[in-house]
């Protein structure tokens, strides 16, 4: 029983990964894309849980921590170049700066 | 070490020495200090003519390579002792021409010694001996030495030229021969040349009989300039007149006879080596005959000579080889005879064509100019030169009472024979051989009479001299005074050389003549009866002086070849052609286009491994091993091919690496149904901060790049790709399907913890079983930071001009 949901439940994960999929490819605009990326690390998440679950192991908590760090670093790196066309700022006072 | 081999190295002590006389003791013309060595050592030699004359004469081993089979092994017979005369006895004679010729104030003369020694030793290492590899290397010695001595006026466009063309050719043949000998040492198991030759009746018939044969012959006559490699002689002409005596008409060019006459017993007796050997001696002699007439510089005349008179030798050793294949008796004694005239016109060339350059070497140097349309009535002003000229010439031309003619007698008696031969299929071709011999002494009468007469006689030119002639000085006529007295000694009492040089080189090019303790007698008179060959000389007598009185009307002929027939043009524009060629296709692939140089890359890796992985029968595909397949795992595919396959179709950078990085996504969940939690880690972190990075580039894109462009599509892209992809997928599941061993996961399963004491499988290895890589990776990783750090660093220190401007990329 537990193992027919959770095999549904996987399914239903990757569906949605591959859903956004399409998104990230159609766009149209940047902005959708990025949210599509950050939406399948969510999924990820969610999908690693699952598979932890199903194959009954905790190798993969560590995982879920770093990937929920990582998609929201990603996501604000892109927003930020978006939004300024730099990921990191100069700072003005260097003197090495031009 | 015995005292041959000194005499092998004492020229090259003394020319490392040269440079030293010439710069210590300036006031005493460096040539004294160099000739006591060619004299002393002619005169090492003559004490050697009774050993040689009674036994084997003398040999020593010094081992050098032993491993190889390489030993420094030097033998004195016959005929390395008539090379040794000639090499150190005309040696000493063209020293001491130069001391004189060579001014010490204007030229360059401890070079001169230095290079001119450095050939003496080198020619003397090819004739005496006995390794063949050594030879080979004194063999390219003296190709390096003549190269440097040509080029002696090395800022004449023309030296250049002449010494650059003689080194490609000799140096051609040269390699050529190296694979002969090769090919010889593979038939045989050994370089000695006597062992070979004592082997050589086993030799006929083997597959690398006929090969060893040709390449060891492209050698010598690339060497011994024989048709069609003759064309580096006359452009080495260029170079000093004592080296184009010494060098290119008395010694280095008869290394090739030398070469040939050595391996006679070794490949003797076959028809292919009688008919190359013969045959292109013919076609020179007759090549360079006629072409001698076509030239107006001295020089260029004595070269084509040389030429004419090297294939005369080269024909009489190709029909003495027959000797071998009729053995000895009434028959074969009538072959023997070619090799008797080869031998003894070996000498006498030597004698009449060094004195002649030198005579020429005169003329030039007080008249400042070489051409006969110049030089005229000088008989008067140079009488010595003169009589030597004439000396020269009549023996070169065959005129009794001079050596040539007696030479010239028994090359027609040899031909005549010849053309008499019941083998080799000599019963159709045969008759070419004295009428060839014949029209090219015609020719031969006709040049020597203009190089004498030309030049001494008929109507002095003053006004179109540099100098007033006037007659040389007397140490600069020593030398070829000594020759052409050769030539008159020679031609009266041509015994004095049978008994104690000739009869002792025959014994060394036809050894298995001989029954042990036997040798061949030579007789050579002057007068021996009304036989053809008489005629035929009082015929080249008389048709040749017709000709040359009738020069001016038929000389014309000549201009109606045109230029471009020529060797020397196909020589150039071959050169040419090989420089543009070669040019061309370095540039056709060469093309500096990291995309081109992807596609041979990938091309060569697809087609190579596809065509071996089928080819070797490696491609099998067994399903035993594979793993279940869930439903989730298709689909998270599928989404990973659409994001990989969308990436060369986006037409913006930020989507291509927004659809990398949810590619990195899925390879990190695709570990997680692997079961690799450390990889799925690791994935995801590098992941991100790639992303990032690439994030970090764009901002320093330059602004004129940033136009945003579909990438262009292009079939061979496509096709490579496609192919890289089947080649690499096939590999796999080949490498799946044929796996051959149990894989060692198993001990790392079973002792990770009882040995290195951690339950994580994957860091135990990382850091203990395989330590060793991780240090290394984590040395990458470090020369990759500081890589970037002084990268930027100096980008800072001086900026590029593409730096600054718009900072932003247009979406």
């Amino acid at each position: 029983m537990l193992e027919g949901m959770l095999t549904a439940a996987a399914i239903i994960l990757s569906l949605s990964i591959l859903t956004c999929m399409y998104r990230v490819i159609k766009g149209p605009s940047m902005p959708d894309r990025i949210i599509a990326l950050d939406t399948i690390g969510i999924n990820m998440i969610a999908l690693v849980a699952v598979l932890c679950v199903h194959m009954k192991t905790q190798a993969f908590l560590e995982l879920i921590l770093v990937v929920g760090i990582l998609a929201f670093l990603g996501t604000i790196a892109f927003a930020k170049y978006i939004e300024k066309g730099v990921v990191l700022e100069h700072d003005r006072d260097h003197p090495d700066d031009r | 070490m015995s005292l041959l081999h000194f005499a092998i190295l004492i020229p090259f002590v003394v020319a490392a020495a040269a440079p030293l006389f010439y710069k210590y003791i300036p006031k005493v013309h460096t040539g004294w200090f160099v000739l006591p060595v060619p004299l002393y050592l002619f005169v090492y030699f003559l004490m050697q003519l009774s050993t040689v004359r009674t036994g084997d004469g003398v040999q020593a081993t010094v081992p050098w390579i032993p491993s190889l089979d390489i030993a420094f092994t030097v033998v004195l017979d016959g005929l390395s002792l008539i090379f040794a005369l000639l090499i150190t006895g005309i040696g000493a004679l063209v020293v001491l021409y130069s001391i004189y010729y060579l001014d010490k104030d204007k030229e360059a003369i401890h070079r001169f010694y230095l290079y001119l020694l450095l050939f003496m030793g080198a020619m003397l290492g090819v004739v005496l001996s006995d390794n063949l590899v050594v030879l080979y290397g004194f063999w390219e010695l003296t190709s390096l030495s003549s190269f440097l001595l040509i080029a002696f006026w090395y800022r004449r466009t023309k030296s250049r030229y002449g010494a650059q063309k003689s080194m490609l050719i000799t140096v051609f043949g040269g390699f050529a021969m190296l694979a002969g000998i090769i090919l010889l040492y593979l038939m045989t198991g050994t370089f000695s040349i006597r062992e070979i030759i004592a082997q050589a009746g086993a030799l006929p018939g083997q597959d690398l009989f006929l090969p060893a044969m040709i390449l060891l012959l492209i050698g010598a006559f690339t060497k011994s300039a024989q048709f069609p490699f003759h064309i580096w002689l006359p452009d080495a002409m260029e170079a000093p007149t004592p080296v184009s005596s010494y060098l290119h008409s008395a010694t280095m060019v008869k290394a090739g006879l030398y070469l040939v006459a050595r391996l006679t017993p070794v490949f003797g007796g076959a028809a292919e080596w009688f008919w190359l050997v013969s045959a292109v001696g013919l076609l020179t002699l007759l090549w360079g005959s006629v072409s001698a007439i076509r030239h107006t510089d001295l020089k260029a005349i004595l070269a084509f000579s040389t030429i004419s008179q090297l294939g005369l030798i080269m024909t009489l050793l190709g029909l003495g080889s027959a000797a071998l294949y009729y053995g000895i008796g009434d028959a074969g004694n009538v072959y023997v005879i070619a090799i008797t005239a080869a031998v003894f016109h070996l000498i006498n060339h030597a004698t009449f064509k060094g004195a002649l350059f030198m005579v020429v070497g005169i003329v030039d140097h007080e008249t400042g100019t070489r051409d006969i349309r110049y030089l005229g009535g000088l008989m008067t002003l140079m009488p010595v030169s003169f009589t030597m000229a004439l000396i020269g010439t009549f023996s070169m031309a065959g005129i009794p009472p001079f050596n040539g003619f007696l030479s010239k007698e028994m090359f027609f008696t040899a031909v005549l024979h010849a053309s008499q031969m019941d083998f080799f299929s000599m019963q159709t071709w045969g008759i070419l051989f004295p009428v060839l011999a014949w029209i090219a002494s015609v020719f031969t009468f006709i040049y020597s009479m203009i190089i004498v007469f030309k030049t001494f006689t008929g109507k002095f030119q003053p006004d179109k001299l540099d100098k007033t002639p006037h007659e040389a000085p007397v140490g600069m006529l020593i030398s070829p005074v000594i020759l052409v007295s050769l030539v008159v000694v020679f031609g009266l009492f041509p015994n004095i050389l049978s008994y104690t040089l000739i009869e002792p080189a025959m014994a060394s090019i036809l050894p298995s003549l001989l029954s042990p303790g036997d040798y061949f007698e030579v007789k050579i008179s002057m007068w021996h009866g009304w036989q053809p060959e008489l005629f035929m000389t009082l015929g080249i007598f008389i048709l040749g002086t017709l000709l040359y009185l009738s020069l001016r009307s038929w000389r014309s002929v000549y201009q109606l070849i045109p230029e471009k027939w020529s060797l020397n043009h196909l020589y150039d524009s071959g050169l040419k052609l090989l420089e543009r060629g070669s040019l061309g296709i370095t540039r056709t692939y060469m093309t500096g286009s990291i995309r081109q140089y992807f596609v041979y890359i990938f091309g060569f890796f697809a087609i190579i491994l596809l065509y071996s992985l089928f080819k070797l029968g490696a491609f099998q595909i067994t399903a035993d091993s594979y793993a279940e397949i869930s439903v989730y795992e298709v689909l998270l595919l599928a989404a990973m091919i659409f994001a990989a396959v969308a990436i060369p179709f986006v037409n913006s950078r930020l989507t291509a690496i927004i659809l990398l990085g949810a590619v990195g996504y899925l390879m990190t969940t695709f570990f997680v149904v692997l079961r690799a939690p450390d990889l799925a880690l690791t994935q995801m972190i590098v992941e991100t901060v790639s992303v990032t990075l690439f994030l970090l580039c764009f901002y320093h894109l330059p602004k004129l790049k940033k136009e945003i462009s579909a990438p262009k599509f292009k079939i061979t892209n496509l096709i490579i790709s496609i192919g890289v992809g089947v080649t690499v997928t096939l590999l796999a599941l080949s490498a799946n399907g044929s796996r051959l061993f149990d894989p060692i996961a198993d001990f790392f399963i079973k002792e990770s913890y009882n040995l290195a004491g951690g339950n994580n499988m994957v860091n135990v290895i990382l850091a203990d079983f395989r330590g060793f890589d991780t240090w290394l990776e984590v040395m990458v990783l470090g020369v990759a930071s500081l890589g970037i750090y002084s990268l930027i660093k100096l980008r800072m220190a001086e900026p590029l001009p593409l730096e600054g401007g718009s900072k932003r990329e247009d979406q």
